[in-house]
């Protein structure tokens, strides 16, 4: 039988990476994923893997970046600001097609900010932080099970499409606790012959995003977006709760949609038609899931903590036909079950048929 | 009679035209390199990081396993590579502004943390592919496109010294600067960076070559005259020496 524990999110998601087969971690301190570095300098070592305690967060994406080169399953953690700094090198990695995990237990910005949890990091993670035309997978998992499930799926998605994954958590993911059955399968990461291994009765490998001459650089980005376009076509990945029949649909993800699950809850007891879609995947979005709802849905609530990021691309996925309605706390706020609730009454009080 | 060969093409080299510029070092270096590769017979285990700047494309001429890196990063990958893994010869090749500049901090914990690759570094005092602007190790009051009447040390501050800066670290296992000022020049550099080699291949840590070399463009000089002015001009304020090697470094 799979074993069961009582652990935190971030431990969660490190042991999980472990399971996944993690060869090399590359770090650098910063609250709330710091339990996460941790775990891995006690573990990683003891595994007879790599831990590395990098100088910066640029100097540890550039190490995920060379062991994603030499073939090896490799992964960084950080927070917010941390996360900034590592766009330069996530750009490089979507360039040169590297395959590599990487997490953001976000916290509230923008700036220094604080240490309290934040969904403000949506834009960056979802819309290309660093720069040029590139896609990240975006993985946002609601629960301390999710941090561990998802560390696994994340790698075995930036293999199979050779393309950096990001995993977009929260600080109160990261620090609550949760019993979690913990991933116990064998993990078999696919051959890379692109990877640098030394050049042994093969041409020379070279791991790339440079392309000066003729139109290549042309090429290689169409081809990209061949990739993404594969991406976004098999790889959504969302929940539902309530959703069937009901007349008002909560968007949200992560811990927005822990609250949102209780206030619906609340709110159903008071015969209000209310169900949820939670987006597991932000890229790819769950537009086509979305849309698919609208023909009986009448109103769409988006939540989130932040200022309404996610909450753009539930207006393009819903495109005029219903009205989208927001609430959000910044700065570290988290909104309560109460507030939720009180604004899916309101949301109904405007005329949305029970 | 019978004809021996006194001089091939090293075979790690590939057949390829070099875009260098006529009079440039890199090219020179590149095939101390390639020849060393050959001698160690390291093209079945050797992985080349190239930095940003005029040698970023190092992979068209060196016939091993590269990567790319994001400026000034190169240390960042050579670790992260070494470390995955441990039996592969790793080395990186940065230039002055990738390295003493952007890459300053990257340099430094590479170096502090002993990580077991060898980096040859190339000081031109000048960034080549940008065009010509002020280098980190720039020397006072030579001339550069942002630097137009020279480098002002009130305002600019004093080209830097990487040799002597990594030399107050305890783990760096070689640390020497070499210039290309001619065949003795050339024929040093080669032993230098042999001894890197072995450095890395004996397990020893972390080594650096500093190579003093010509940038007849940017230093605004025809060959023969950049060859002169880093003999006599760059080596004056960046003295050639080896500042720690290994005792038992053959």
């Amino acid at each position: 039988m799979p074993k069961r524990v009582l652990t935190s999110g971030n431990e969660a998601l490190a042991e999980g990476a472990i399971r996944a087969g993690c060869d090399c971690y590359f770090g650098y301190p910063i609250t709330p994923q710091n339990e996460l570095t941790t775990y891995m300098a006690v573990h990683m070592p003891r595994l007879k893997r790599v831990f590395v305690q990098a100088e910066s967060e640029v100097a540890a994406i550039n190490m995920v970046y060379g062991a994603a080169a030499a073939g090896k399953r490799a992964m960084t953690s950080s927070s917010s600001p941390g996360v900034s700094l590592k766009q330069e090198g996530i750009s490089y990695l979507a360039g040169a097609e590297l395959p590599a995990l990487i997490v953001n237990v976000q916290r509230a910005g923008p700036g220094l900010g604080s240490i309290e949890p934040s969904q403000a990091d949506y834009f960056q993670a979802t819309k290309g932080g660093g720069h040029g035309d590139y896609r990240m997978i975006v993985l946002a998992p609601n629960s301390v099970q999710e941090m561990h499930d998802f560390a696994v799926l994340g790698f075995d998605l930036a293999d199979r499409y050779r393309n950096p994954v990001m995993i977009l958590s929260d600080g109160q993911i990261g620090q609550m606790m949760e019993p979690v059955v913990l991933y116990d399968k064998p993990v078999c990461p696919p051959d890379k012959p692109w990877a640098l291994t030394g050049a042994k009765d093969r041409p020379h490998n070279i791991i790339r995003s440079y392309f000066s001459r003729g139109g290549l650089l042309e090429v290689h980005n169409k081809r990209l977006q061949e990739k993404y376009a594969k991406i976004a076509g098999s790889e959504v990945r969302y929940e539902t709760l309530e959703l069937a029949g009901a007349s008002i649909m909560v968007v949200a993800y992560g811990t927005s949609a822990r609250i949102c699950g209780g206030a619906i809850k609340l709110a159903r007891r008071q015969g209000i038609s209310v169900g949820m879609l939670r987006p597991q995947t932000l890229w790819p979005f769950p537009t086509q899931a979305i849309a698919s709802h609208l023909d009986r849905v009448q109103a769409v609530l988006v939540v989130e903590l932040s200022a309404g990021q996610m909450v753009e691309d539930v207006r393009l996925a819903v495109n005029g036909r219903v009205p989208v309605h927001f609430v959000g706390r910044v700065g570290g706020g988290v909104p309560s079950i109460a507030d939720v609730q009180q604004k899916i009454q309101e949301v109904a009080a405007k005329g949305v048929r029970p | 009679m019978t004809e021996t060969a006194l001089y091939t093409r090293p075979k790690s080299l590939l057949d390829m035209d070099m875009f260098y510029c006529p009079g440039c070092g890199h090219g020179i270096i590149h095939k101390l390199i390639a020849e060393l590769l050959d001698e160690f017979d390291l093209r079945s285990r050797a992985i080349g990081v190239a930095p940003v700047g005029c040698s970023v494309t190092a992979y068209d001429y060196l016939d091993v396993d590269f990567s790319e890196s994001a400026h000034g990063r190169a240390p960042a990958v050579a670790t992260g590579i070494k470390r995955a893994r441990p039996d592969a010869f790793v080395f990186a090749y940065q230039g002055d502004g990738d390295l003493a500049s952007i890459g300053m901090a990257e340099i430094i914990h590479a170096a502090n943390r002993g990580e077991n690759y060898t980096t040859i570094f190339i000081n031109n005092t000048v960034y080549g592919m940008t065009g010509g602007q002020m280098a980190p190790t720039t020397l006072v009051g030579q001339r550069a496109s942002t630097c137009p009447n020279g480098r002002d040390a009130a305002t600019m501050g004093y080209p830097i010294r990487i040799c002597e800066l990594l030399d107050t670290l305890m783990a760096p296992s070689l640390i020497a600067r070499t210039m290309i000022d001619g065949p003795a020049g050339v024929r040093k550099t080669k032993q230098l960076l042999r001894k890197a080699f072995q450095c890395q291949l004996q397990g020893k840590g972390f080594s650096l070559v500093e190579v003093l070399s010509p940038c007849p463009v940017y230093m605004r000089m025809d060959p023969r005259e950049a060859i002169e002015h880093v003999k006599n001009n760059l080596s004056a304020y960046f003295p050639v020496k080896v500042f720690r090697e290994p005792a038992a470094a053959e």
